[in-house]
């Protein structure tokens, strides 16, 4: 370990003006027994939406606090608490990222020197410690307590867990060795190898203390006042804390197996930060405090120079930031207010969308269909999954009937789409089918209400040029499961108005989505570049090279094998969206003759029920070359396509930006957040360069 | 059908330690307050299944901000109580938490209710006397209230009036005995067993734990208040020394019909014996719990020769002193406000009620050869109240 006054030089060098400073507080509170309490409370001074973090001169300050603490010698413990409803929310990410790799050893190295005060002291003074988790505690803000000797926790705490892997990190200010060794390996490996690769999933309320985090939980109603009270019973006596012993034997070794095992299946092998995670795991069972806190320093270190963590940091920035402003949005003021939404069909993609639209708009959705018993199947879907929810507890009988009151069905345009103000067909993909439900509609509704098409592959432009108002069309394009999925990429056709654009941002944004702008053209951004990729892998398989070894190309890469990915969204569709774009692009785009065999089948998988070994009768359909390619030629083939296709879709202006482009990739097909998304990766492989003679960033 | 009345009993009293406006709660919110101290009662009964409880009625006299919103209702809800326990907002001034003690009392007593919380909250350094209100013209033009009224040090400056043997010097006298006393409590442990401790929210200083009454002055002496000024009047005789100052603090208690109390084991500190209200004029808003005491005593059908434990709210000494001489009482009689009064532990106007029960049904414990006790308080704009109350701990004659 560094000397912590050499550190506290080093990381002055990090000191901006734009650090927003969490300020840690010392304050003596005399318990009723009449010890004393040394309170540190951390605060940036901003309200609960702007969380504590930890940025250079933050973790300065709570050195100081903590020097002050251990040197006061009336005071007889030392607890950390903070503002109301936030404990902290980690490292300070922008300053993480403004340092570079060497600011990121700084930082790490100091968090770690000063946290660990809390728990071993200065060396020559050690009190007892308390971590009282009032709030959010996340990263950094969790380890902060984890230092402690002792911790209560709030019983509606919203969220509780160690994400960094997640980030390209690893809980390296003391949590990859001191959760194992309080909670145990595998729970230690859910809470910071599983979870954080589960879409950062963290953990609140009762499962705290469940987990061993906590010791004890108090109500929120005087949770400070009873968190100093037991405090004050612990250090008198009259509170003794048990945990339960941490076996230090195979089961270990089995807990790291497990882990181990998770993040190679989740991440393909692929994420630096998982695997170093999985190591310090396995070190905490044997190493001391200091081998331990030391692994995790070099750690750090090792993932500051890793790229994933700097591609990390961008994804984070986007999915936090890009995604909440979506870039080339006009003016929020220029939307109108969406009370009724009216939707052209009732069949399955019609459902999904009024339940969508009913249970975040909170509005009237009428579902119209050729005869009255679609569209009453329509709205039976919607009460049926509205009731589902209510039987799991997840709704309740009031709020249930309220969404089902709002959702009607209806045969005749005048009714249903009179005052309607958003209206959104999800017809046929066919041009004059949905021409025609755009015509017919527009003969009743509003002048200027706004008509959205879910197409994934005709022109938002054409669709929209016979009728009267052509600017009200825009692009409204879901990924499936429509519930889940969070991207939702915003179309604007030659004529589409500013008015309209608003109006489609703000109902976006409404439904909880993640909205991109693109230009009209053909399958977008996420379907365009999913689509030269499945080509390419269909073409490589096409020609020659097993399916299993196409498949075992891209781990790391995408979230799931191509292979498996057309069984997942079925052939039919593959074929359709391959179809569409071979047809604008037939230089580029690859339509497998295998694929459509498949698909005239009927097969919905090239797998058989195993969903691992090929379907002997789908093995006969295919016609195959004899040119076999390796896993490592398929991947970079592949990825070079996807270099050249990104990079005529900017060039085009299909996508404003290479970030919308990765923002799209990991919110609408799963690419790896440690891997930026797309362009990072390709950048970072050097296939941007060489295939379009330049970097994205 | 037939009715029968039910004897009401006090079963638990607790408060936050008292704060000096600006002081250690400058940050707290007021319902804060008061909801730590509810909680403090269940925590403390736990016999006492939360869902039996039939009302809660919390006092304040400025009921904006966080001390509006129905606020017996809503800190009921914060305090984690079940939604089905109802409650409602009370104010009579700096009588709230005896209004809300004695009307819960009336419901037990009818039958409406088995047990009930009683409470009052004000945080006079959020919500200083007077905030937002907007005195009716008529007042001054009819001479309906002398507008002496609205100012209560000149209320007490008229109380003087009347009682002009009553010195400055007598009044500072009962002012350095009530802090000898209070200090005298705390260090024999009589005050803090009832004292629930509250998170002090500060954000340059950070949390903070209150613990003890901050308005408190230990060693105050005759000498040192002999200087204070007299902001009422040149030459008066009221001063920030001999007077409650302008506080922050809530208190709760938990009231019973007897034979829930009973049912449920919840211990019987005290038992009603009988109460009143009543208005003088507002000017000498001081001398009110002369006639509501003689009310109440004539209700119970005692005299004042009955009554061998007093807990009198000292908004200013002289209010208190001339209580006692109007009884007949001496300026120092051992039975008055034997741990101290308001003028050291402050007086935050609608909570003070129950602190003055609480340290009676202490009183009670103590001295179990005493048979009735009484709580009594002015109250502003002219009234004052008295409840009188029994120990359960007396058995027969002395």
């Amino acid at each position: 370990m560094t000397d912590i006054n050499k550190l506290l030089v080093d990381v002055e060098k990090l000191f901006s003006d734009d650090e927003v400073v969490t300020e840690a507080k010392l304050q003596k509170v005399t318990l009723p027994s009449g010890k004393v309490l040394g309170l540190v409370t951390l605060d940036n001074g901003l309200d609960h939406s702007r969380p504590n973090t930890f940025g250079p001169k933050g973790l300065v300050s709570l050195n100081t606090a903590y020097d002050a603490a251990l040197a006061d010698e009336t005071i007889d413990a030392i607890a950390v608490t903070g503002k109301q409803f936030i404990l902290a929310a980690g490292a300070d990410l922008t300053a993480l990222q403004a340092g570079g790799a060497d600011g990121i050893r700084a930082i790490a190295e100091l968090g770690h020197a000063v946290f660990r005060k809390l728990g071993d002291g200065d060396g020559s003074v050690k009190k007892p410690s308390f971590g009282f988790i009032n709030g959010l505690a996340l990263g950094g803000g969790l380890e902060v307590a984890l230092h402690a000797d002792y911790r209560t926790v709030i019983d509606s705490v919203p969220a509780v867990g160690l994400p960094e892997v997640m980030l390209g990190l690893v809980p390296g200010w003391g949590g990859a060795y001191l959760l194992p060794n309080l909670v145990g390996p595998a729970k230690a490996a859910e809470l910071f190898i599983q979870n954080p690769l589960n879409q950062g999933r963290v953990i609140k309320g009762g499962e705290v203390v469940a987990a061993g985090i906590a010791d004890v939980e108090f109500n929120g109603a005087d949770y400070l006042e009873q968190s100093m009270l037991w405090a004050d019973g612990v250090l008198n006596g009259t509170v003794t804390v048990t945990r339960p012993e941490i076996a230090r034997d195979e089961t270990w070794d089995e807990a790291v197996k497990n882990a181990g095992f998770f993040a190679w299946a989740k991440t393909g092998d692929a994420s630096p930060a998982a695997k170093k995670a999985v190591e310090l795991l396995t070190l905490a069972k044997t190493a001391t405090r200091d081998e331990g806190f030391a692994a995790e320093d070099d750690a750090l270190v090792a993932m500051a120079q890793t790229p994933e963590l700097l591609a990390s940091l961008y994804s984070f920035d986007l999915v936090q930031k890009r995604a909440k402003r979506p870039a080339g949005a006009p003016d929020k003021a220029l939307a109108q207010k969406v009370t009724k939404v009216g939707i052209i069909g009732a069949g399955l993609m019609a459902s999904q969308f009024a339940l969508l639209f009913v249970s975040k708009l909170k509005v009237p959705v009428v579902m119209v269909d050729l005869d009255q018993d679609r569209a009453d199947k329509g709205v039976a879907y919607v009460h049926a999954e509205l009731d589902k929810k209510l039987a799991k507890g997840k709704a309740s009988v009031g709020s249930t009937n309220r969404l089902k009151a709002l959702v009607t069905a209806e045969v005749d345009y005048e009714k249903a789409f009179s005052d309607a103000d958003f209206i959104i067909e999800a017809v046929f993909e066919e041009m004059s089918v949905k021409k025609k439900v755009f015509a017919a509609a527009e003969a009743v509704a509003p002048e200027t209400a706004v008509f959205a098409t879910n197409t994934s592959s005709l022109s938002i432009t054409e669709m929209g040029s016979e009728l009267k108002h052509p600017e009200r069309v825009v692009g409204f394009h879901f990924f499936n499961p429509v519930a889940v999925m969070p991207l939702l990429e915003i179309i604007k056709g030659e004529n589409t108005s500013d008015a309209a654009l608003a109006t489609a941002f703000a109902t976006g944004r409404g439904l909880g989505k993640t909205t991109i702008l693109v230009k009209d053209s053909p399958s977008f951004i996420v379907n365009r570049l999913l689509g030269r990729f499945m080509g390419e892998v269909a073409k490589i398989a096409d020609e020659g090279t097993p399916i299993a070894t196409v498949d075992a190309a891209f781990a790391g890469v995408t979230p799931m094998p191509p292979y498996q990915l057309i069984a997942l969204v079925g052939p039919a569709i593959a074929y359709h969206n391959n179809e569409t774009l071979a047809h604008a692009f037939p230089e580029r785009f690859y339509l497998s003759e295998n694929l459509h065999r498949v698909v005239e089948a009927k097969k919905g998988s090239f797998y058989g029920p195993d969903g691992r070994t090929l379907d002997p009768e789908v093995e006969a359909l295919l016609e195959v070359g004899d040119v076999v390619k390796t896993a490592e030629e398929v991947r970079r083939q592949t990825l070079e396509a996807l270099a050249d296709e990104a990079r005529r879709m900017l060039d085009e202006g299909v996508a404003q930006a290479a970030e919308d482009i990765d923002l799209g990739m990991i919110t609408g097909a799963g690419f790896q957040f440690w891997n930026g998304g797309l362009t990072q990766l390709l950048d970072r492989e050097g296939i941007s360069e060489k295939v379009t003679g330049s970097k994205f960033h | 059908m037939t009715r029968q009345l039910r004897e009401v009993v006090f079963v638990d009293g607790v408060r936050t330690p008292f704060g000096k406006a600006k002081g250690q709660y400058a940050e707290t919110r007021a319902d804060d307050l008061v909801i730590k101290c509810i909680r403090e009662l269940t925590r403390r009964n736990p016999s006492l299944p939360p869902e039996r409880i039939d009302e809660v009625a919390i006092a304040a006299t400025t009921q904006i901000g966080d001390q509006g919103l129905t606020i017996g209702r809503t800190a009921s809800l914060l305090a984690g109580l079940p939604n089905t326990v109802p409650g409602f907002a009370i104010d009579r001034m700096c009588a709230g938490a005896m209004t809300s003690v004695t009307t819960l009392a009336g419901g037990i007593a009818f039958g409406a209710y088995d047990v009930a919380i009683a409470g009052g909250v004000e945080h006079m350094g959020r919500h200083p006397m007077g905030e937002g209100v907007d005195p009716n013209p008529r007042i001054v033009s009819e001479r309906i209230v002398n507008p002496d009224a609205l100012v209560m040090g000149n209320t007490a400056e008229n109380v003087h009036d009347l009682y002009p043997d009553i010195t400055k010097e007598r009044c500072d006298a009962y002012a350095v005995a009530s802090q000898e006393k209070a200090a005298a409590a705390y260090a024999a442990g009589k005050i803090q067993p009832d004292l629930v401790p509250v998170a002090t929210k500060s954000a340059e200083k950070g949390w903070g734990l209150a613990t003890t009454d901050e308005p408190m002055r230990p060693g105050t002496t005759l000498e040192s208040l002999a200087g204070l000024k007299t902001p009422f009047r040149p030459a008066g005789r009221v001063t920030a020394g001999n007077a409650a100052g302008i506080n922050d603090g809530a208190t709760a208690c938990l009231l019973a019909s007897e034979e829930t109390a009973t049912e449920l084991g919840l211990p019987i500190k005290m038992r009603l014996v009988s109460y009143a209200f009543a208005g003088v004029a507002p000017e000498i808003m001081a001398v009110g719990p002369i006639p509501s005491t003689e009310k109440a005593l004539a209700k119970a059908g005692l005299s004042i020769d009955d009554i061998e434990a007093f807990e009198l709210n000292e908004a200013f000494a002289i209010q208190v002193l001339a209580f006692l001489q109007h009884f007949g009482i001496a300026d120092d009689d051992a039975r008055v406000n034997p741990y101290g009064g308001a003028i050291a532990f402050g007086h935050p106007l609608a909570s003070s009620g129950v602190r003055l029960m609480t340290q009676l049904a202490r009183q009670f414990e103590e001295r179990p050869e005493v048979r009735y006790g009484l709580t009594s308080m002015c109250i502003g704009i002219g009234m004052g109240g008295t409840v009188i109350w029994e120990n359960p701990n007396w058995k027969g004659d002395k």
